[in-house]
């Protein structure tokens, strides 16, 4: 049940967007048009409210900010932890703290599991500006379990809005560090036998009839960060067929630690670097997902999923996260149809110029991907 | 990676195979008075028509196919950057090239010209394929009504009472005749819609390779597949009759043969689709050594029993038509809605518009023509065969397919001459001993392996049919020229209907063989028939060495849902029955595992 402090994203409603920042409205947003989302809440802006309310703690943060000097990225960098260090170092107010751990007791409750693995994920929010994931870095933590990690980590969250890269941004760009307000996400954490990206379109020339997947073994940070090369795949969006796929070799992965308490990075076995991350049906259901998210937002995304170890084929493919797509969708598109012309025109002008002769169209799953080597 | 294909000139003649040149007419073979054309040129095996040698008198076909597909690009419609395709016979194989227009003006001047004529066609289609449907029935019809009868020891009496002042020797030379010219006919109308039928295709085509960059091959042939195509009735029957053994409980007589079935519901059945359904080649049509099922029904009877294990095992072997219409329906929704533009919904519906009227041809001809037609044409020549072995000329009804096609005329000559003086003919003597050494020609010939391409490879390929029908692209010369060093390396080729499937190979060389094939196997061949389509359900794959994105492989495979790579130009040649295949016919590679 929703209250001051706590939002679930499953009774997520449009109005609560200023409350919870863009990032957790976009996932209550998600489940209530049925997508596969792990379930979680939000921890709305009156809690982070409450930390600002101390007055003590707001004049020593202005204080603080009040001696930057943004030509001297080492003093900022000290700045922004004494600023984060004093935030943290602030007890959370009775009531949210009593709110947060018990909507976190009744989360572990719904997915049948005590102390649940969550992620803990800041969302940050302006009055006037809904989504102003701008404003601060999005600090994401992995594999949190217990109560009093899941309050830690939230304030860990509150206290990113004034990391070095977040103030300097802010200065840079002319946004007020006051009427920046923080929700925290709190979502169920899948363990992934592997996870990545996938966009509604192609990157490399903005064909929307295909969906580009890149997947690699493991939590998906692997790829968002960059830390691997991943495999890549193209899905078409219509006949739903995989008709290319690289395989890359990936040399680490993300994975739980042995004693299942956190996320660490550990080497592929060589025999398994080179296989690929994904099965042919998993990358199916994923671009069906990605698909689901596109018809919902009615404009090309850009997702995270990452593929469930625990659940069946068939359900286990999570989307974590889907945004719009910002480079193809802002261009305007060629239209393709030569104006005024009779069917006879374009007959002709096919013949003179066939599209085979044009370059390797002639069978577009011949790209060059697949000759490289690097194809399974 | 080699800059050119072998020189024909330097083609080896097979030991045994001396003399190859004079089993056909004089402008068949490469030859030194145009060598420097010949040499210069670019030339491509079509193993998709003529995989093996072609005898004497089958060359004919491939003469009269060739020249009428030309003659329709060049003096008919103007396609205006390309004229015909020119052919050649290279030690028995087949060689094609085709023929640009260079002359920019002469492009541009046929411009208009194309725009009318093949405009005309275009604005006119159903009526004229209405009108073709029947001219081709009445083709056939006549070519049915042919009749070569052995010259009588003396004419009738009517002969003489009616006063016909002519006789029997003359018929037969004249329906001899009558059959090359019904032939040349059958050749012209193929070719009446096809290439056009080609041309708006790849209008369409281009058109989805333009809005959607990476869209398959097989998404755009899905959206203008026929539903109802006559080229998959008789599958359709074969089912049809499944469905009756089980039905009716006929399978112990299922198992005689025919003649166990008489008098059944089957054979009610079977005797009103046999005409002219099963007027079907296990082949590709082309060799009078295909089996047609109508002459063999050992062979539909077989593919028959194989329904029936199936459909007592659950199988449900009957094409899905509704649901493959409403998925075509779902395909055409989703691609137009994925468009960005009033004015490309519109444009791509009137390409798609037009690629579906003239698509019902580009299907079904080739049923009336390859199927219907040659069989027809193969059966009266073997009735002309058997009149020859009477009169002691042949050993065997085939041999008639030793002798060119003019040779023919002076075969019957001889007969009818004979028979006119009351002498012995030559015939008998000289053709036993000339047909024994032509058979060991073709038998050397088909020991030699034919390269996929000769000549100066082209620096792009434009001809439209060449890309359609056989599949040559610049990607795939230039696949040959690298390919042949390394005979381990993975397979590339079209990626023709996908999926990915893993199993032995089993390499297949000629329609008679399909009996080897066992559940799960890769079925690696130079191309297959579409009189294969029941074996489709048992194997695991399909991979050939030939065939575009229109090959009659790529059409089948599609739409019994079995993945297929085609066009890989050397897989019967790299791959030995057995061994292990993993086959992407979504990316067209296939792996050789061990």
């Amino acid at each position: 049940m929703n209250s001051e402090f706590v939002v679930w994203f499953d009774d997520y409603d449009p109005a609560h967007k200023p409350r919870i920042g863009g990032k957790n409205a976009s996932l209550g947003e998600m489940i209530g048009a049925g997508l596969p989302v792990p379930p979680g809440l939000a921890v709305t802006t009156e809690a982070y409210e409450t930390l600002r309310g101390n007055t003590r703690l707001a004049s020593e943060v202005r204080a603080l900010l009040a001696e930057i000097d943004l030509d001297d990225p080492v003093g900022l960098r000290s700045t922004s932890e004494r600023i984060r260090s004093t935030i943290e170092a602030v007890g959370v107010a009775p009531h949210v703290e009593e709110a947060v751990r018990e909507a976190y007791a009744e989360l572990s409750r719904r997915c049948n599991e005590e102390n649940l693995p969550v992620a803990v994920r800041s969302s940050a929010t302006a009055e006037d500006l809904p989504d102003a994931s701008f404003a601060g870095q999005q600090d994401t933590f992995l594999w949190i379990h217990g109560a009093d990690n899941v309050v830690k980590a939230m304030r860990r969250c509150w206290s990113s809005l004034f990391t070095d890269r977040a103030i300097s941004y802010r200065h840079e760009t002319g946004h007020d560090h006051e009427v920046l307000a923080m929700s925290v996400g709190i979502q169920q954490m899948v363990e992934p036998t592997a996870a990545g990206v996938a966009f509604t379109l192609n990157p490399s020339d903005g064909d929307r009839s295909q969906i580009a997947i890149e997947a690699s073994f493991g939590f998906g940070e692997a790829v968002v960060a960059g830390e691997v090369t991943p495999d890549n795949f193209l899905v078409d969006k219509v006949i739903l067929e995989v008709h290319r796929r690289t395989i890359s070799p990936k040399h680490t992965e993300l994975v739980l630690s042995d004693d299942g308490d956190c996320v660490v990075w550990r080497n592929v076995e060589p025999e398994r670097q080179r296989q690929p991350s994904v099965s042919d049906a998993e990358l199916i259901e994923i671009a069906c997902m990605a698909k689901a998210a596109e018809q919902h937002y009615g404009t090309p995304q850009d997702v995270e999923w990452a593929i469930d170890r625990h659940l069946p084929q068939g359900r286990n493919v999570m989307l974590l996260q889907s945004r719009p797509e910002t480079v193809w969708s802002r261009k305007r598109r060629r239209t393709v149809a030569k104006p005024n012309s009779g069917f006879m025109d374009g007959i002709v002008s096919t013949l003179l110029s066939p599209v085979h002769a044009r370059g390797k169209a002639a069978t577009s799953t011949e790209g060059e991907d697949g000759r490289d080597g690097a194809s399974e | 990676m080699a800059e050119r294909f072998p020189s024909p000139f330097d083609a080896e003649v097979p030991p045994g195979a001396e003399g190859w040149e004079d089993l056909y007419t004089y402008s068949l073979p490469f030859s030194d008075d145009r060598r420097d054309y010949e040499d210069s040129t670019f030339w491509f095996q079509d193993s998709i028509h003529w995989a093996d040698p072609l005898t004497p008198w089958e060359a004919t076909w491939y003469e009269y196919a060739i020249a009428s597909l030309s003659q329709y690009n060049t003096r008919h419609y103007l396609i205006p950057p390309a004229l015909g395709i020119d052919y050649r016979v290279l030690n028995g194989y087949a060689y094609l090239s085709p023929v640009p227009v260079l002359d920019g003006a002469e492009i541009e001047a046929r411009v208009p010209q194309f725009m009318e004529r093949a405009g005309f066609y275009f604005m006119n289609w159903d009526d004229l394929y209405d009108k073709w449907l029947i001219k081709i029935k009445a083709l056939i019809a006549e070519m049915e009504a042919l009749s070569f009868q052995p010259l009588p020891d003396k004419e009738d009496m009517e002969v003489i009472t009616e006063g016909r002042g002519m006789g029997s020797g003359l018929t037969i030379q004249e329906e001899y005749r009558k059959l090359l010219n019904l032939g040349l006919k059958l050749w012209q109308y193929h070719f009446e819609f096809l290439n056009l039928g080609y041309a708006a295709y790849l209008d369409y085509f281009g058109f989805c390779k333009e809005a959607f960059p990476n869209i398959p091959d097989l998404a755009i042939a899905k959206m203008v597949a026929g539903v109802d195509v006559d080229l998959f009735r008789p599958d359709d029957e074969l089912k049809t009759l499944a469905k009756i053994v089980v039905d009716d409980g006929l399978e112990a007589q299922l198992a005689g043969g025919l003649s166990a079935l008489e008098g059944t519901s089957f054979m009610d059945h079977w005797d009103s689709v046999k005409e002219p359904w099963f007027n079907f080649s296990a082949g590709t049509g082309w060799y009078h050594t295909d089996k047609i099922w109508i002459e063999h029904p050992e062979i539909p009877l077989e593919f028959i029993t194989d329904y029936v294990a199936r459909i007592k095992a659950g199988d449900d072997i009957a094409r899905p038509t509704d649901e493959i219409r409403k998925e075509r329906d779902r395909i055409v929704d989703e691609y137009t809605a994925l468009l960005g533009s009033e004015e490309d919904k519109e444009a791509f519906q009137g390409k798609l518009g037009l690629a579906r009227v003239v698509f019902p041809y580009v299907e079904n001809h080739n049923f009336y023509v390859e199927h219907w037609a040659h069989s027809v044409m193969f059966r009266k020549m073997k009735e002309l065969g058997d009149v020859f072995l009477k009169e002691g000329f042949f050993a065997d009804r085939n041999d008639v397919f030793y002798l060119k096609r003019d040779e023919v005329n002076e075969a019957l000559w001889d007969m009818y001459s004979a028979w006119a003086v009351g002498t012995a003919a030559r015939g008998p003597v000289y053709w036993s001993g000339e047909i024994g050494r032509r058979r060991g020609i073709l038998a050397a010939l088909k020991e030699w392996s034919p390269p996929p391409a000769l000549g100066e490879p082209p620096e792009v390929v434009t001809e439209p049919f060449t890309i359609m029908l056989w599949g040559i692209t610049s990607d795939s010369i230039g696949m040959w020229l690298g390919a042949g060093e390394d005979d381990t390396a993975d397979l590339r080729g079209f990626a023709a209907s996908p999926g990915v499937v893993e199993g032995p190979a089993r390499v297949i060389t000629s329609a008679d063989e399909i009996g080897q094939l066992q559940e799960g196997e890769i079925l690696v061949c130079p191309i297959t028939a579409p009189s294969w389509a029941p074996v489709f359900g048992k194997i695991g794959a399909a991979v050939t060495d030939i065939g575009g994105m229109m090959s009659h492989a790529a059409i089948v495979c599609r739409e019994y849902g079995l993945p297929a790579v085609t066009g890989t130009a050397f897989g019967t040649r790299n791959i030995t029955t057995g061994t292990r295949l993993r086959v992407d016919g979504s990316s067209g590679t296939v792996t050789i595992l061990d």
